[in-house]
């Protein structure tokens, strides 16, 4: 009997493997075989990039790169055939997310990072989802215009991004004896700015323009300053995983030049977004406009 | 896992050209966590000892006071009592002295409220240490002193604080490694001790685990120095015929 059983599921098996065969030309390797095989993908986001990825005041994750990342989720399960996936979410912060992605906590995790050389030796990054410019948000009033105004104050910048990297290089090479306070996340560093302990806070200008909408008075703040950097943001992956990177590739440059990242552009950028209904008006740059028109994954430095 | 080692990284120049590798960095932090860690543990000792004392003194007022004391301080999570002396203290200050705080170099700002933080937090904990110290002396001796013409202050001085203080010397070890382990809180603020210098050069890196261990081993050596130091205090002043003396 029980030999009969076996013989019938191994006939079964081999039966099932013929016909799902010409589906499945090619054996599922890396994150898209991990995600075939337990039907649930790991998506990291942020808690305060606003309005990247965040939390709204009901405690969901919300934000223009998020509903990038929930579009590559969409075409994940297409890609796969899948019925039912589920989504899992975990927050990262920018000192462990590469970590999370290595040891495999995070599949994919759309934010605000950065996509650079030095971080391309650890993880993938997938087509730049966002350009920014490095600038100073200062008190309108406050007599700072351009960078070198900064030399010999108390400037705050957010530990662990490209800014406090070019803030402490400017202080070295110009000799503009800056105290550079590395606060811990954007909302403490505006908060420093905000308790006049530094005149001015050094950032990417998209997360400027989100700090100011969440100020009390956000017309006492103003971004100025010639752009110290261009960075592109990008979807980190693992390394070496060249068929999920194809998977999240196609879906992003699907969203970009069919129009769509262009309305998602707009829902977040030039209209009232949570907690507090504010408007960022930032207008669409050229540089967001060039990745929309020709997506490409290429870093700026 | 994919992983790329590379323990190479902390004898390279940093990314900011100040002259330093990264390895000049951690040596940095590890200054700044002996500097504060040190300069917190002596100021804790001092007012550990004193609220210890006033808690075990008959005057109610004044033990009442210290008990208080160490029930805030003891009771606040370490982080909380630390954004308080950082953020919400220079605003109670005057509008001018609180200005002239915030105006100075940020890591003397820095250092100071940590300093100050650490110092509190462990000296609630030391004073419990003085008090049971204290208390677990037979009550023959304070009232021998007392018999003998001592005044009280004479009798604390010269009888039941030497005892004390010597038998109290296990767990203030306990104490004085969780000051150096604590004063990591203090990368919240901005402060670049060693925790901090590890974070920075995941930061700037992206060598997360070479980062992390030398942290972890430069933590464990620390605390092994004072644990070796503090043995050899404990075995010179141990009380005969004490448990531990001989």
């Amino acid at each position: 009997m029980l030999k009969h059983s076996l013989r019938g599921a191994f006939v079964a098996a081999f039966v099932a493997s013929l016909l799902s065969a010409p589906v499945m030309a090619q054996e599922l390797t890396g994150t898209l075989k991990k995600i075939k095989d337990t039907g649930a993908i790991s998506l990291g986001h942020r808690e305060s990039s606003i309005p990247f990825s965040y939390y709204d005041d009901k405690q969901q994750v919300i934000g223009y790169s998020h509903e990038l990342m929930l579009k590559v989720v969409d075409a994940i399960k297409a890609e796969l055939k899948l019925a039912k996936l589920d989504v899992r979410l975990l927050p990262v912060t920018s000192a462990n997310r590469i970590t999370l992605v290595q040891n495999g906590s995070v599949d994919l995790e759309c934010g605000s990072t950065t996509n650079n050389t030095e971080r391309q030796k650890q993880v993938g990054f997938s087509n730049s989802i966002f350009v920014i410019g490095t600038r100073l948000m200062t008190k309108t009033d406050s007599g700072i215009k351009d960078f070198p105004d900064l030399a010999g104050k108390n400037v705050v910048t957010t530990a662990g991004t490209t800014s406090e990297r070019l803030l402490r290089k400017m202080n070295e090479e110009k000799q503009m004896k800056m105290n550079i306070i590395s606060a811990k996340d954007h909302g403490e560093s505006f908060l420093t700015l905000e308790t006049g302990r530094a005149v001015a806070f050094m950032m990417d200008d998209a997360l400027l323009y989100g700090e100011m909408a969440k100020a009390k008075r956000a017309s006492d703040w103003v971004v100025v300053g010639t752009p110290q950097s261009y960075e592109a943001y990008g979807c980190m992956l693992r390394k070496d995983d060249p068929a999920f990177k194809k998977v999240v590739d196609n879906a992003l440059a699907k969203v970009m030049t069919s129009g769509e990242a262009e309305k998602i552009y707009a829902k977040w950028f030039l209209q009232p977004i949570p907690p507090k209904g504010l408007n960022l008006n930032f207008p669409l740059s050229t540089a967001v406009q060039n990745i929309y028109k020709s997506p490409n994954d290429k870093a700026f430095d | 896992m994919a992983y790329n080692w590379n323990w190479g990284v902390f004898l390279q120049p940093t990314a900011t050209g100040d002259d330093s590798t990264y390895l000049g960095w951690m040596f940095y932090g590890l200054k700044m966590t002996i500097g504060l860690s040190l300069s917190a543990w002596v100021i804790a000792l001092l007012l550990g000892a004193v609220v210890g004392v006033l808690r075990t003194v008959p005057n109610r007022w004044l033990a009442g006071i210290a008990t208080a004391y160490v029930e805030v301080f003891r009771n606040i999570p370490l982080l909380v009592q630390l954004f308080l002396w950082y953020f919400v203290m220079p605003e109670l200050l005057p509008e001018k002295l609180g200005n002239a705080f915030k105006q100075t170099n940020p890591i003397v700002q820095q250092f100071l409220s940590s300093m100050v933080c650490l110092a509190l937090f462990t000296s609630a904990r030391v004073a419990e240490q003085v008090r049971s110290g204290i208390n677990s002396l037979p009550p023959g001796q304070k009232n021998a002193g007392l018999a003998l013409g001592f005044t009280l202050p004479q009798t604390y001085r010269h009888v039941m604080l030497p005892m004390a203080v010597r038998l109290i010397v296990p767990p203030l070890t306990s104490e004085f490694l969780n000051i150096f382990k604590n004063s990591a809180v203090c990368s919240t603020i901005g402060l670049l001790e060693l925790a901090a210098q590890g974070r920075q050069l995941v930061d700037y890196t992206a060598q997360p685990y070479e980062s992390f261990i030398a942290v972890t081993v430069a933590y464990l050596l620390l605390n092994v120095v004072v644990m070796f130091g503090m043995r050899w205090v404990e075995a010179h002043v141990r009380v005969p015929g004490y448990i531990g003396g001989k």
